[in-house]
C-alpha cells in the first residue's frame, strides 16, 4: 500500500469528520432558524467528505477496513485532525471564526487537489471543492457582519481570532509523508496553500476591522496524533454505540 | 359591502373550493384560527429537530448520522415555510416565537417525550412522521392558499422521513437481541403519544366543526387516528415488533383495527406543560433565542452601515 496516501487521507478525512461533528452540534440550537439550517447543511457536507475520504483511505490501505471503522473503531491517539477542528463551539463568533480560518485553507487545498495525479484524490476534491467555496462565502460574510457590526460583535469575533489563532499554523504541517506525495503530483506544495490562505484571511479580517494578532506563538500537533482534551469527549460521544455493542449492524 | 355579504360570498368560494389568499377578505376568526394552527405548526417543526438533533453527534455510521442531519435540516426548513405562511396573513415570525417562548402558543406534545435511544430515531420517524402525514396530506388541500401549498412540499419530505423511520426499525428488529429490544422499547414508548398526537377525540374536540366548516380541515381527529392505525399496526407486525396495545385487533367486518382506550389524562398533563420534556425543550429554544440576540442585533447594524455607505455612494 501507499503508506504515505494512506495517511495523507487520515489527515483530510479526520479535518472533515471533526469539524463535522462540531458543526452538527448545533443543530435546534442556532441564533435564528436560517442560520440552523445552513450549520446543518454544513456538517452534512464535511460528514459527506469524511465518508468519502475515510472510504478510499481504507481502500489505500488494504486492510480491510471501510468509512465507518476508521471514524468508529480508532482511538485517539489514531486520529490525525488539526486542533482547530476540535476546539468547541463557543459562541456563534467562535464557530464562525473556527470555520472561516479553516474554509480559506480548504478551498485553496481542494482547488489545487483537483489536479491530483490521484484520480480518486482529484474526484473527491472536485465535489469538496463546490461545498468549500459556498462555506468560505457564508462564514466570511459572517465574520465580516459580526467584526463590524455592533461593539459586542465586534469584541466577541476579535476574542474568537486571538483564542483561534494559535491553532492555525498547523494547517501548514508539513512532513515527509507531504513531500514524498507533493514529489508524486498528488498533493500540492504547502506554501503555495498559505500565501492564498494569508491572502483570504487578510481581506477578509481588514474588511471585518478585526486585528491580526501578533502573537507568533503557535500550537498544535494533531498531525501528530497529539490532541487536546477536547477529541476524547468527541470520540465517546460518536462511538458510542459502537463501542457499547460491538460487532452490531446499524 | 356589507360584512354578511362579504362572509356568504367567502364561504361560496370555499364551498367550491376556491383558494383563499393572503389579499383576499377572510373573517377575522378565519385569520385567527390560521395563524394559530400554522404557527403551532411552524413551532413543532422547530421544537421537533430537538429530540432528534440530540442523537446526531451519537448516530452509529457515518450513512445513518447523514440521513439524520438531512432529516433534521428538513424540518428547519419545514418550520421556514410555515413562518413564512404564517406571516402572509400579518403576523411577524419573532411575535409567534415569541408566544411559543412565553407558554402562550402550543407545539405538538409528543416533542416533550425523551429521545433515550437509537431506537428512538427509527420510532420517531416511522411514528410521528408518520402521524404527521396523515395530518398533513388532508391539509395540502386546505382552503388557505399559502399552508395548502407548502404542505404539498412538506408532505413529500415527511414521508421520506418516515419510510428512513421504518427503515431503522426494521434494522434493529431483524439485528441482535439487543437491538430488537430496543426497538420494541422504543414502540412500547412511542405507540401512545404518536396516537395521541391526532388531538383529543371527537367529542371533546372545541375547534374541529368550524375548521371542517372551512376546510381547513377535512377529517375528524377520530378519523385520521384511524387511518393512521390501519396504516401503522401491520407494519409493525411485518417486524416481528409488538404494538404496546391488549385490545388491538383487527375486524374483518369493518376493515378496520380497533384499538385500546388512551389515557386522557396523561394526554391533558403534557399538553398543559408537564410532560417529560416540556421544560427542557421550551428552555433550549428560549435559550437559543437569547444567545442569538447579539448575532441578529449585529447582522442588522451591520446591514444598516451598507445601506448608508450606499447612499453615501
Ligand atoms: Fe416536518
Ligand atoms: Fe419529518
Amino acid at each position: 500500500m501507499n503508506q504515505n496516501l494512506y495517511k495523507y487521507l487520515i489527515r483530510l478525512g479526520d479535518d472533515s469528520l471533526i469539524i463535522g461533528h462540531r458543526l452538527s452540534e448545533w443543530c435546534g440550537h442556532g441564533p435564528i432558524l436560517e442560520e440552523d439550517i445552513a450549520l446543518t447543511n454544513f456538517a452534512l457536507d464535511f460528514i459527506g467528505q469524511a465518508q468519502s475520504i475515510l472510504e478510499y483511505a481504507g481502500k489505500v490501505e488494504g486492510a480491510g477496513r471501510d468509512a465507518d471503522d476508521l471514524a468508529y473503531l480508532r482511538y485517539e491517539h489514531d486520529f490525525r485532525n488539526a486542533l482547530l477542528v476540535e476546539q468547541p463551539n463557543g459562541d456563534f463568533a467562535l464557530t464562525m471564526m473556527r470555520q472561516f480560518l479553516f474554509d480559506a485553507f480548504r478551498k485553496p487545498l481542494f482547488e489545487a487537489l483537483t489536479k491530483s495525479s490521484d484520480e480518486q484524490v482529484a474526484a473527491i476534491a472536485e465535489k469538496s471543492l463546490k461545498e468549500t467555496k459556498y462555506h468560505l462565502k457564508h462564514s466570511s460574510e459572517w465574520i465580516i457582519r459580526l467584526g463590524d457590526g455592533t461593539e459586542e460583535s465586534h469584541k466577541r469575533t476579535q476574542d474568537a481570532l486571538d483564542t483561534l489563532w494559535r491553532y492555525t499554523d498547523e494547517l501548514f504541517y508539513e512532513d515527509e509523508t507531504d513531500k514524498a506525495l507533493e514529489a508524486a503530483g498528488i498533493i500540492p506544495s504547502i506554501s503555495k496553500i498559505k500565501e492564498e490562505w494569508e491572502k483570504t484571511v487578510n481581506n477578509v479580517l481588514t474588511e471585518a476591522t478585526l486585528t491580526l494578532p501578533t502573537n507568533g506563538w503557535s500550537y498544535g500537533k494533531g498531525r501528530a496524533g497529539l490532541h487536546s482534551e477536547n477529541l476524547g469527549y468527541i470520540l465517546a460521544e460518536m462511538q458510542y454505540l459502537q463501542r457499547a455493542y460491538p460487532g452490531a449492524k446499524w | 359591502m356589507s360584512n354578511e355579504e362579504l362572509e356568504r360570498q367567502f364561504q361560496e368560494k370555499i364551498d367550491n373550493e376556491i383558494k383563499i389568499e393572503p389579499r383576499d377578505w377572510m373573517p377575522d376568526a378565519y385569520r385567527n384560527l390560521l395563524i394559530r394552527q400554522i404557527s403551532q405548526h411552524a413551532h413543532s417543526e422547530t421544537v421537533g429537530m430537538l429530540p432528534e438533533g440530540n442523537w446526531i453527534t451519537r448516530a452509529p455510521s457515518l450513512r445513518r448520522k447523514q440521513i439524520l442531519l438531512a432529516k433534521v435540516q428538513d424540518e428547519a426548513g419545514h418550520g421556514l415555510y410555515l413562518y413564512s405562511a404564517c406571516e402572509t396573513l400579518g403576523v411577524d415570525r419573532e411575535d409567534t416565537i415569541d408566544d411559543l417562548h412565553s407558554g402562550k402558543a402550543k407545539y405538538s406534545s409528543i416533542f416533550n417525550y425523551p429521545a433515550l435511544t437509537w431506537a428512538d430515531m427509527g420510532a420517531i420517524g416511522w411514528l410521528v412522521d408518520g402521524a404527521a402525514i396523515m395530518n398533513q396530506i388532508p391539509l395540502s388541500r386546505c382552503s388557505y392558499g399559502p399552508y395548502a401549498r407548502s404542505m404539498v412540499r412538506i408532505c413529500k419530505e415527511e414521508s421520506f422521513h418516515q419510510r428512513q423511520g421504518y427503515e431503522i426499525m426494521t434494522h434493529l428488529a431483524n439485528g441482535t437481541p439487543e437491538q430488537k429490544a430496543m426497538a420494541q422499547d422504543a414502540l412500547n414508548r412511542f405507540w401512545w403519544p404518536a396516537m395521541m398526537m391526532f388531538g383529543p377525540s371527537d367529542n371533546d374536540s372545541k375547534h374541529s366543526a368550524q375548521s371542517m366548516k372551512w376546510k381547513i380541515k377535512r377529517f375528524t381527529n377520530d378519523e385520521l387516528r384511524q387511518q393512521f392505525v390501519d396504516a401503522t399496526a401491520p407494519q409493525a407486525e411485518l417486524i416481528g415488533l409488538k404494538v404496546p396495545d391488549a385490545d388491538l385487533k383487527f375486524n374483518e367486518s369493518t376493515g378496520h383495527y380497533e384499538y385500546g382506550e388512551m389515557n386522557w389524562d396523561e394526554f391533558w398533563q403534557v399538553v398543559n406543560g408537564n410532560g417529560p420534556c416540556n421544560k427542557e425543550r421550551l428552555d433550549a429554544r428560549r435559550k437559543a433565542k437569547e444567545d442569538g440576540m447579539w448575532v441578529r442585533e449585529a447582522a442588522a447594524a451591520y446591514a444598516k452601515k451598507q445601506e448608508k455607505k450606499e447612499k453615501r455612494a
